[in-house]
């Protein structure tokens, strides 16, 4: 199955968000690059509220994404609680 | 009594409210009166309703996170002011990337921006019609904080004096101008298709993601800044490309062959432009993040042929002139820095050859094709150079009648011939760099008959300031070509070893580090 990523701005805001997506993706590869970070994943990348408002320790609205987003790919499907990339049908 | 409190609308509902809640059926005009660009591409569209923004982002949402973003970026672009950011950069080479991007990047944005606001006006659908006016509104954003972040370095760096004069006039700034305003007179679909899906999704991840890294890992906080600012809002805009692409081949088979010619065009455009972007990451950034080569393959190969494979449900294939792209990855950076070597008398910035350390990274980077074809080319021009003959070309050279870049591409199986290709239309004949650009011209000779071709303009006279006279004895028609183009000869151009913006460099640097 061929990856999908998402890449964010590597500050302290996104630092939470990278370690809620490593832990709730466990085929997750993270690509370090200046400035960025780029997290591959087979077929299928969740991003889910609840695990970055345990790591952040606050609400956390998924749209807040937005402001550290950097690109992906796949096919978006977003509700309150997840952001889903994906290739699979 | 009891105040009735309700529920926080959710994600999904708050959307649908905000857009096509707001939209309503007229009754005094006639759809087709109130959007009249619809039908004559061909496509067919059943239910509108049927397009859905998967990002669900909402007008007011919309303003938030930009407004935080902003707040952001020129937190950064004032830090990096006050901090003496134009100093702090690996090397002054590294500008000539700035100089670039502004004269054939920014006003791209400026172009996109009222594209999108045409279709924020012309998509019958609630859905599209709010996403393009979040895109133009976007794109005029970009524009003006790319111009923000590079007048810092107005200041103090030569070339940046007459970007928007010279977008209009300079020869290689015809390729991004020509692509932009083949996008905007082209319909509804076609522009969206070309700019959102083409060249934003299968694309823009070339352009922004390693070179605007590449520029923070050369100390650049200002472009890092504005690119990666402007790419976050690029993954709406790719997004909204992906949904469209679908949302129109799931609404009528008949789409299929009209959407899948504007993928083989769109593709193979977007693909010449980046020619620039090639030569940007292997030989203008002192610093490399990555090679052009190896972000074709990650993100072209792997990503974009993750993309068509997904879309093959609907018979998309994969664009026509993909194979040859993928065989160019070892050839398109040499080919075109030599082109900008040649012609490093008629740019606005500098030119060199590559260092012997700058070719020992290009050797391993490209294995294949950099010791065998290229480093014999740099290391004669350098040879030259030292010995008080610096190759400067002037000649002016053939361009291909659709992408307008100087014909040096090479065969796909042969990268020793040049690739020529031509077409017969009403009595005359025209030039191509490759069947990708053959095969558009053919599609659409009217449209690509009329292409203002810089050379042919210059041969033919227009291309001179108007206080000219081609009769004094002195007369230089290079001279006034650049006269016309606004650049200062010996200042702006010519190899960035002599280069006044390498010595104040030096200068600067030595008194950072000194009293």
């Amino acid at each position: 199955m061929p990856n999908v990523f998402i890449a964010l701005q590597r500050n302290e805001e996104t630092r939470p968000i990278i370690d809620a997506i490593l832990m709730d993706n466990p085929g997750a590869q993270l690509d370090e690059q200046p400035a960025m970070v780029k997290i591959n994943v087979p077929g299928r990348l969740v991003v889910r509220k609840s695990t970055i408002e345990q790591e952040i320790g606050r609400d956390f609205d998924l749209q807040e994404l937005h402001v550290n987003l950097i690109t992906l790919t796949g096919n978006i499907d977003e509700s309150d609680d997840e952001f889903v990339l994906s290739w699979i049908h | 009594m009891d105040m009735k409190v309700s529920k926080k609308l959710g994600l999904k509902e708050r959307y649908n409210r905000m857009t096509r809640d707001l939209n309503w059926t007229p009754s005094y005009q006639s759809l087709k009166d109130i959007y009249p660009y619809l039908e004559y591409e061909g496509i067919k569209i059943h239910d509108w309703d049927k397009f859905e923004d998967p990002f669900r982002m909402t007008m007011d949402a919309y303003w938030k996170y930009q407004g935080e973003k902003e707040r952001k970026l020129y937190a950064i672009l004032d830090a990096f002011a006050q901090n003496n950011g134009h100093l702090g950069v690996t090397d002054a080479r590294y500008i000539n990337t700035l100089k670039l991007f502004l004269t054939g990047v920014s006003p791209l944005e400026y172009m996109s921006h009222k594209g999108f606001a045409i279709l924020g006006r012309q998509f019958q659908g609630a859905g599209p019609r709010v996403a393009c006016q979040m895109q133009s509104l976007d794109e005029i954003r970009h524009a003006q904080t790319q111009i923000h972040a590079m007048s810092n370095y107005n200041k103090y760096y030569n070339g940046f004096q007459d970007w928007q004069h010279m977008h209009h006039r300079v020869w290689y700034l015809s390729v991004p101008k020509s692509f932009f305003e083949d996008a905007v007179t082209s319909g509804p679909f076609e522009y969206i298709l070309s700019i959102s899906f083409a060249f934003e999704y299968v694309l823009t991840n070339l352009l922004f993601v390693p070179f605007i890294s590449g520029a923070a890992y050369n100390g650049d906080m200002g472009a890092m800044a504005f690119g990666f600012s402007a790419q976050s809002d690029e993954s709406r805009h790719m997004t909204l490309g992906l949904e469209v692409i679908k949302f129109v081949l799931e609404q009528d088979p008949d789409n299929l062959p009209i959407v899948q010619k504007w993928i083989d065009k769109w593709f193979w455009r977007g693909y010449r432009v980046l020619t620039l972007v090639a030569m940007m990451m292997d030989y203008m950034l002192p610093k490399r993040v990555m090679s052009w080569k190896e972000a074709w393959e990650i993100y072209a190969e792997e990503n974009g042929g993750a993309l068509f494979r997904d879309l093959a449900r609907y018979g998309v294939k994969v664009p026509l002139g993909w194979e040859q792209a993928c065989k160019e990855k070892d050839h398109l950076s040499h080919m075109a820095w030599n082109v900008f070597y040649n012609y490093g008398a008629a740019a606005p910035f500098h030119t060199w050859a590559p260092s012997e350390e700058d070719m020992k990274w290009l050797s391993a980077k490209y294995p294949d094709s950099f010791d065998k074809y290229y480093r014999p080319l740099w290391e004669h021009y350098a040879k030259e150079q030292k010995e008080g003959r610096r190759f400067y070309n002037k000649t002016l050279p053939m361009l291909c009648q659709v992408c307008q870049v100087p014909m040096h591409f090479v065969e796909p199986d042969d990268p020793t011939k040049i690739a020529y290709r031509e077409s017969d239309y009403k009595g005359m004949k025209y030039h191509f760099c490759s069947d990708g650009c053959k095969h558009i011209f053919d599609n659409e000779p009217e449209k690509f008959k009329q292409s203002w071709l810089p050379v042919h303009q210059i041969y033919q006279g227009n291309c001179f300031p108007e206080d000219v006279d081609p009769t004094k004895p002195d007369f230089d028609p290079l001279m006034e070509v650049l006269r016309y183009y606004k650049m200062e000869f010996g200042r702006d151009n010519l190899d960035y070893a002599d280069s006044q913006d390498k010595k104040n460099f030096d200068t600067w640097r030595a008194q950072a580090t000194t009293n």
